[in-house]
C-alpha cells in the first residue's frame, strides 16, 4: 500500500473585539459576573429584532482583505435552527450559501470562505462529565451569547500536524495585527477546529474526514491532529474505514472521543433570515478596509527573507510588528550594515539584554534608540570595538540609553589599534602559556584558545579576535 | 362624545371643545363593558401605569392587539405559553402611539400567534362578532376589529400577515389597512411570519386610518427591514376617482365567493364608475397560487420564530421529570394550541433537508411571480380591487374542523401580503350569509403599489363617501342605531 498522506483543513472562529454584540447593543465582556450583559434582543424575548453591527461588518471586511478573499457584493444572513439552551432564539444567525468573503489565501493555504455569525451563550455543566449528558445541572451565561464571530474555513491544503499548527499561528498573528480580535485561545476568542483525513500519497481524492474540536491551544491542536492521524493511519492500514464523526479533544490526556450522535445529528433547516437586510459593502467600506490593512506577517516575512534574513528570524520579526518596525528603523539608520546583521542584533543581543534587564519593555519601548543600536553595530563591524565590548555597551544602553560612542569613550572600550602594544601583550601571553604554545606549534589548532583568552583577559576584551589570532600565529611561526 | 370619529375628536380637543382626559375616561368606561371577550387585559382604573402610562392624554385612547409587547403589562399573543409574561420593553408602534399622547385602553384578544381567521384559535376563548354574537369576528386581529365595531374603543392596532387586519375589518364592518411591508416598525411585534407581518390600523373610517398611519409609520433603528413612507400621510379629502384605473383580477373569485358578497362587490364597482373611475380586468396569473405559497412560507418562518418559546427564560414552564429537552417538549406540548402546532409541523417539514427546494424554494418562486404580476398590473392600473373576504362572518365552530376551508378565507388578501404591497378593506354594504339570516357587513379591498398609501387612502376615502356605510351593530354607542339598518337596507352601500 502507498504511504498515507495527511489532509487537513481548519475551521477557525474569531471573536471580534467590537464594543457591542453582533445584533444588539450589549457590551462584550470576558470574565464578568454571569448574565449581566444581556437585553431583550440577546435573550430572545418575544418580538425583538436583530440589527447587524456595522463595526463587525467592517472588521469582517478587514479580515477578508488580509486573507485576499473575494468580497461578495451582496451577502445575506441565514437562520441555523437547533434547540439547545446556549441558543435562546433556538436558531443562530449565520451566513450560509452567500458568505461575506469567498476564496482567498494566506501563507500558501487557500481560504475557502469567511463568514459572519453570532456566538452562542456559554454553558457550564455541573457534574463529572463536563458535558450536558450526565451532568447534574447546566447553567447558561448569556454574556457571551451574540458576540460577533468571523468563521474562516480553509481548503484542505495542510499536510501535517506541525504544519497546521504553524499555519494557525500565522493566522493568529495576522488577525492580531489587524486589531480586530484578542485571538486568545484559552479565553476562546480564537477557536480552531480541524478536519482531518488520510489518503494514499499522490491520490487526488479526499478520504473520509473527522472533525476535531476543543483544542484550546496550538500545542493541543498539534497533539490532537497527530493523535487522530495516527489513529486513521492505523485503521486504514489494517483495512478499516474511517467513519465521519466529530471528535472531542480531552486536554487532560490528549485523547479524542466521539460526541454522542444525539449532540450532532442535526437538520439545521437553514433559510434566509427575514429580519435582516443583505450586506452590501459600499465602495467606501471596501476602500477603508484596504487602506487600514497593515503589512501582514506573511508579506513582511517574505520581504525580510529577500533582504537576506534567515527564514526563522524573518518570521520571528514578522510576527511582532513592534520589534519589526524597530528593526526597520535600525536598518534605515545604518550605513553599510547588512539587514541580516542588524536583525541578529535585534533578535539576539538586544533581546537578551532586555531579558537580562528584567523589564517588560520591548525593543521599541526600550531606551535603546534605533540610531544608537545602528551606531553600535557599525562600530563592531568596523572593528572600532570588539563584539564582546559591543555587548557591554548594549547593556549600558538598555539601562540608561544614550550614545554608544560616549559609553565606549567613558568605559575605555575602544579596540587597541596600536599594533606594537598588542604585539607586546601577545608575546607576554605566549610566554606565560608555554604548554599551549608548544601544542600550537605541533599542529593542535584548538590550543590557541588558551593564549587568545589570556590576551583578551589582559586587554579586557578590547582586542580584535582575528588580529590576535594572526599575531599569535606569526609569533609562533605557524 | 363616543360617536365622534378620532379625527373629529382630535379636532374638538384642539378647539378646546373636548377634554382629552374625560374623553379617555369615557372610553375606558365603554371598554369595561366588554361582553365580546375582546379585551384580555385593561389597566386597573382608567389609566395604565408604569412605562406605558400617559399622564395627560392628547389623543384618542387606543386598543392594542395582544401581539405587541407592552412593558410591564401582560402580553400573551393569545397563547397559553406566554401566560404571565410581562415584557421588559415596549413595541415601537405602541411607543409611537404613547408619544402621540394616546393612552392604552387595553390589550386585545387574537388568534394564537396571529394564526387564524376566526379568533377561535385564542387560548383565551373566541372573540364574538358584535353584529351577531354567534358568529366570528374574523382573525387574527378579531379583538381589534370587534372593539372598534362594537364601540369598545375608538381605534385599534392590529397586525396583518395574510389578511389578519383586512379580513376581520371586513367581517366587522370597519376599515382595516395593511401598509406596505416596511412602512411601520415590527420591533416589539411578536413574530409570526417575519417576511409578511405588518402592523396597521383598524378604524371606523378612512381618515382615522390615515391619521393613525401617520403616527405609526417611519424607519426604526431597531428594525432593519423598516423604511417608513416616502412622505408623511395627510388626511384624504379626494371626492372623485376621475382618471383612476381599477383592475379586477381575472377569474380570481372561483367558486369561493358567496352570492351576497359578490352582489355588494358589483354594486361597489358601479360606485367607482359613478365617481369617474375606470374598471377593467387585470391578469394576475399566479395569484391563485398565493394560498399554497403562503401556507408554506408563513409556517416555515413561524416554525423558527416560535422555537424560542421553550420555558427557559419567560412564560409558561411545564413540569418535567427528565432533562431540558423533555422540559422543552412538555412546555411546548402544553403551551401551544392545535393550530399553532399544525403550522410548526408544516413549516418544519417544509424547511427540512431534502424537502426545502420542493416546498420553501418553490413557494418563494411563486411569491416572486406574484409580486411580478402586481408590478405588471400597476403598469396599467392604479389599483387592484377584490372582495376582502369570500364570505360574511361565519358561525362560531363552522370551520374549525376544516383547516383548508378556514385557510381559504385569506384567498383575496394573501397575494398582497406576498407582494408586500398596501391594501385596505372598507365596509361596502351588507349581505345575507350563504345559510340565510340577518345581513352582515361586506368588505371591499383596494390594493396599491408599494408605498402608494396616500393614493390608496385618497381613493378609499372618495369611495367611502359614496358608499356612505352607516349600518352599525346593535348596542354600539355610535352613531344611534336605526333598527332597520341592522337587518334592513344597510345603507346606501347595500347592493
Amino acid at each position: 500500500m502507498a504511504e498515507l498522506e495527511a489532509v487537513i483543513g481548519l475551521e477557525i472562529h474569531v471573536q471580534l473585539a467590537t464594543r457591542t454584540k453582533m445584533f444588539c447593543g450589549c457590551e462584550l465582556s470576558f470574565g464578568d459576573e454571569p448574565n449581566v450583559h444581556t437585553c431583550p434582543v440577546c435573550l430572545a424575548h418575544p418580538g425583538v429584532l436583530p440589527v447587524a453591527n456595522e463595526k463587525a461588518i467592517r472588521y469582517a471586511l478587514l479580515i477578508a482583505a488580509a486573507l485576499e478573499c473575494e468580497v461578495a457584493p451582496r451577502s445575506i444572513f441565514h437562520r441555523k435552527n437547533y434547540f439547545y439552551p446556549d441558543s435562546p432564539k433556538a436558531y443562530q444567525i449565520s451566513q450560509y450559501d452567500i458568505p461575506i468573503a469567498g476564496a482567498g489565501k494566506l501563507g500558501g493555504v487557500r481560504i475557502h470562505r469567511a463568514h459572519l455569525e453570532e456566538d452562542a451563550a456559554k454553558m457550564i455543566h455541573v457534574g463529572e462529565s463536563g458535558r450536558i449528558h450526565g451532568s447534574g445541572a447546566s447553567l447558561v451565561d448569556f454574556n457571551r451569547g451574540g458576540t460577533p464571530l468571523v468563521e474562516i474555513v480553509t481548503e484542505p491544503d495542510l499536510r501535517g500536524a506541525a504544519e497546521a499548527a504553524a499555519w494557525a499561528r500565522l493566522l493568529r498573528e495576522t488577525v492580531r495585527q489587524l486589531g480586530v480580535s484578542d485571538v486568545n485561545m484559552e479565553e476562546g476568542s480564537l477557536r480552531v477546529d480541524a478536519n482531518v483525513s488520510v489518503r494514499p500519497a499522490g491520490s487526488e481524492e479526499l478520504g473520509t474526514k473527522t472533525e476535531l474540536k476543543n483544542m484550546n491551544s496550538f500545542r493541543f491542536l498539534e497533539r490532537g491532529i497527530e493523535a487522530e492521524l495516527a489513529r486513521q493511519r492505523e485503521l486504514v492500514e489494517a483495512g478499516g474505514a474511517v467513519v465521519q464523526e466529530t471528535l472531542h479533544f480531552h486536554p487532560e490526556d490528549g485523547t479524542l472521543h466521539p460526541l454522542r450522535s444525539k449532540e450532532e445529528a442535526h437538520d439545521y433547516r437553514y433559510f434566509p433570515e427575514p429580519d435582516l437586510v443583505p450586506i452590501v459593502p459600499t465602495e467606501e467600506m471596501l476602500r477603508e478596509a484596504r487602506e487600514a490593512l497593515p503589512e501582514l506577517p506573511a508579506h513582511r516575512g517574505a520581504r525580510y527573507q529577500e533582504m537576506g534574513l534567515a527564514e526563522d528570524i524573518a518570521m520571528l520579526l514578522a510576527a511582532d510588528p513592534g520589534t519589526a518596525g524597530y528593526f526597520e528603523q535600525v536598518v534605515a539608520e545604518s550605513e553599510g550594515v547588512e539587514p541580516r546583521v542588524a536583525a541578529n542584533w535585534v533578535t539576539g543581543e538586544l533581546a537578551a539584554a532586555l531579558r537580562q534587564e528584567g523589564g517588560e519593555a520591548t525593543a521599541a519601548e526600550s531606551k535603546v534608540e534605533p540610531a544608537a543600536l545602528a551606531t553600535l553595530i557599525a562600530m563592531v563591524q568596523e572593528k572600532k570595538i570588539s563584539h564582546g565590548s559591543g555587548k557591554t555597551v548594549l547593556t549600558d544602553l538598555v539601562s540608561e540609553g544614550g550614545d554608544p560612542a560616549m559609553i565606549v569613550e567613558r568605559e575605555g572600550l575602544a579596540q587597541i589599534s596600536d599594533s606594537g602594544e598588542l604585539e607586546a601583550i601577545v608575546s607576554a601571553a605566549i610566554d606565560s602559556n608555554p604548554q599551549a604554545a608548544d601544542q600550537v606549534r605541533s599542529g593542535n589548532e584548538k590550543a590557541i584558545g588558551a593564549i587568545v583568552g589570556a590576551v583578551m583577559k589582559e586587554t579586557k576584551g578590547r582586542a580584535d579576535g582575528g588580529e590576535v589570532n594572526r599575531l599569535i600565529r606569526a609569533q609562533l611561526g605557524t | 362624545m363616543l360617536d365622534l370619529s378620532v379625527v373629529q375628536a382630535h379636532e374638538a380637543i384642539a378647539a378646546g371643545e373636548l377634554d382629552a382626559s374625560q374623553y379617555a375616561e369615557a372610553w375606558a368606561a365603554a371598554a369595561a363593558k366588554d361582553e365580546l371577550n375582546a379585551y384580555l387585559w385593561r389597566p386597573e382604573g382608567a389609566a395604565a401605569e408604569g412605562a406605558i402610562a400617559v399622564e395627560s392624554p392628547t389623543a384618542a385612547p387606543v386598543a392594542v392587539k395582544d401581539i405587541f409587547c407592552t412593558e410591564g403589562a401582560p402580553t400573551t399573543a393569545g397563547s397559553r405559553i406566554l401566560e404571565g409574561y410581562r415584557p421588559p420593553y415596549t413595541a415601537t408602534a405602541v411607543r409611537k402611539l404613547l408619544e402621540a399622547g394616546a393612552p392604552i385602553l387595553g390589550k386585545l384578544n387574537m388568534d394564537e400567534f396571529a394564526m387564524g381567521s376566526s379568533n377561535e384559535n385564542s387560548a383565551y376563548g373566541p372573540v364574538l362578532n358584535p353584529w351577531d354574537r354567534g358568529r366570528v369576528p374574523g382573525g387574527s386581529s378579531g379583538g381589534s376589529a370587534a372593539v372598534v365595531a362594537g364601540g369598545l374603543a375608538p381605534w385599534a392596532i392590529g397586525t396583518d400577515t395574510g389578511g389578519s387586519i383586512r379580513q376581520p375589518a371586513s367581517l366587522c364592518g370597519i376599515v382595516g389597512l395593511k401598509p406596505t411591508y416596511g412602512a411601520i416598525s415590527r420591533y416589539g411585534m411578536i413574530a409570526f411570519a417575519s417576511s409578511l407581518d405588518q402592523c396597521g390600523p383598524l378604524t371606523r373610517d378612512v381618515r382615522d386610518a390615515a391619521l393613525m398611519l401617520g403616527i405609526l409609520q417611519g424607519k426604526d433603528p431597531c428594525d432593519s427591514t423598516s423604511v417608513g413612507l416616502p412622505e408623511a400621510p395627510r388626511l384624504p379629502d379626494r371626492e372623485d376617482l376621475n382618471g383612476l384605473r381599477f383592475g379586477i383580477p381575472v377569474g380570481m373569485e372561483g367558486d369561493l365567493l358567496e352570492d351576497g358578497v359578490g352582489a355588494v362587490f358589483e354594486a361597489t364597482l358601479d360606485k367607482i364608475r359613478d365617481l369617474g373611475g375606470e374598471i377593467a380586468e387585470v391578469p394576475l396569473p399566479h395569484a391563485e397560487h398565493g394560498i399554497s405559497a403562503y401556507y408554506v412560507i408563513a409556517p416555515a418562518e413561524a416554525s423558527s420564530n416560535l422555537a424560542r418559546y421553550d420555558g427557559v427564560r419567560y412564560g409558561m414552564r411545564a413540569e418535567a421529570s427528565g432533562d431540558v429537552i423533555e422540559m422543552y417538549e412538555a412546555t411546548r406540548a402544553q403551551g401551544f394550541g392545535p393550530e399553532v402546532k399544525r403550522r410548526i409541523m408544516l413549516g418544519t417539514y417544509a424547511l427540512s433537508s431534502g424537502y426545502y427546494e420542493a416546498y420553501y424554494g418553490q413557494a418563494q418562486k411563486v411569491r416572486t411571480k406574484i409580486a411580478g404580476d402586481f408590478a405588471a398590473a400597476f403598469e396599467d392600473f392604479d389599483f387592484v380591487v377584490t372582495p376582502t373576504s369570500p364570505s360574511v362572518a361565519f358561525e362560531l365552530g363552522e370551520k374549525t374542523s376544516d383547516p383548508l376551508a378556514m385557510y381559504l378565507n385569506d384567498f383575496f388578501t394573501v397575494p398582497m401580503s406576498l407582494a408586500g404591497i398596501p391594501a385596505i378593506s372598507i365596509p361596502a354594504g351588507l349581505a345575507e350569509p350563504a345559510g340565510g339570516g340577518p345581513r352582515l357587513p361586506v368588505g371591499f379591498q383596494i390594493a396599491a403599489p408599494a408605498f402608494g398609501e396616500q393614493g390608496l387612502l385618497d381613493a378609499a376615502y372618495a369611495l367611502e363617501q359614496a358608499i356612505a356605510f352607516e349600518a352599525r351593530p346593535s348596542g354600539a354607542p355610535y352613531p344611534p342605531i336605526e333598527g332597520e339598518k341592522r337587518t334592513g337596507s344597510g345603507g346606501e352601500g347595500d347592493g
